[in-house]
């Protein structure tokens, strides 16, 4: 029944809106976290996102009979990983600082808080879309069992 | 004149799967829409009703013949979507048309549910007498 696909389609969607959360939520929190090498420093966390592999579905012998979407509708998304972004990271000079090296740099992270802003908003649209397409399943779920009682 | 299922419900069972099914493909749209090249992908009655006609059937010139048709066809209806704004990393989810979709889908639905329950109601109807 597909209807409870859409389910799992919606559910791998929030799960994967909220990996993206967590790591704007990551960033934004350590936009400020010094370090006194390049190779220490916290470099801004991007999650990629990929769609579920419809392959999984005709390993397993999907019969395109009685269910024509089986192999075609796709099964939601999947976090495919995080990756740390290349962006240049600033170093300051900032001789009094604790953590500054021998020449008195610090290194900055290279997180970009308006942009970690504008992501963060787009999860949370897209969370919530995904959260009315579940309720919208679910109704019509609860209509399809009530079928043939009045 | 003999009742059956198949007769009495007149398609709007089928027209039900197939609402369904196209609500799991526009819900998979929807849940994609942040995915770096995925393209849109939706059905339509046409192109069902396409993939059905085009399945391969055995050639027969009797009756008792054995009927049958191939269970498989290449895309099963299933279309990818004319993009109206491509974005840059090739993802062709357009969020609002998806969302006015799922939303005319559901009421379709609904529709149909409505024509298969009346149905049901006169069959019982029928059957009691309308006591």
């Amino acid at each position: 029944m597909s209807l409870s696909n859409i389910f799992a389609i919606s559910g791998s969607a929030m799960s994967a809106q909220t990996v993206r959360l967590n790591t704007v939520a990551s960033n934004i929190a350590n936009a400020d976290s010094v370090a006194s090498s390049v190779d220490q420093t916290y470099r801004a966390r991007k999650p990629v996102f990929e769609q579920m592999m419809t392959d999984a579905m005709r390993d397993r012998g999907w019969n395109a009979s009685d269910d024509i979407t089986a192999g075609e509708s796709g099964m939601g998304v999947n976090v495919a990983g995080i990756v740390e972004s290349d962006a240049p990271l600033q170093p300051r000079y900032e001789p009094h600082n604790p953590m500054a090296n021998e020449e008195g740099y610090v290194f900055y992270p290279n997180v970009n808080p308006v942009e970690e802003m504008a992501d963060m908003m787009s999860a949370s649209r897209s969370f919530q879309t995904n959260v009315e397409i579940m309720n919208s399943a679910k109704t019509m779920m609860q209509r399809m069992l009530t079928l043939g009682q009045s | 004149m003999s009742i059956t299922f198949n007769d009495a419900f007149k398609g709007h069972d089928q027209m039900l799967m197939f609402r369904s099914q196209r609500a799991s493909v526009l819900a998979n749209n929807i849940a994609n829409a942040d995915t770096p090249n995925y393209k849109a992908r939706d059905i339509t009655f046409d192109s069902v009703l396409e993939a059905e006609r085009n399945r391969l059937t055995l050639a027969g010139s009797d009756d008792q013949h054995i009927h049958a048709h191939s269970t498989g066809s290449i895309n099963d209806g299933v279309l990818y979507r004319t993009p109206s704004q491509p974005s840059l990393d090739g993802n062709t989810v357009d969020m609002q048309r998806e969302q006015a979709e799922f939303a005319q889908n559901s009421l379709q639905f609904d529709t149909s549910f409505m024509f298969l329950d009346r149905k049901i109601s006169g069959m019982k109807k029928a059957l009691t007498g309308g006591q």
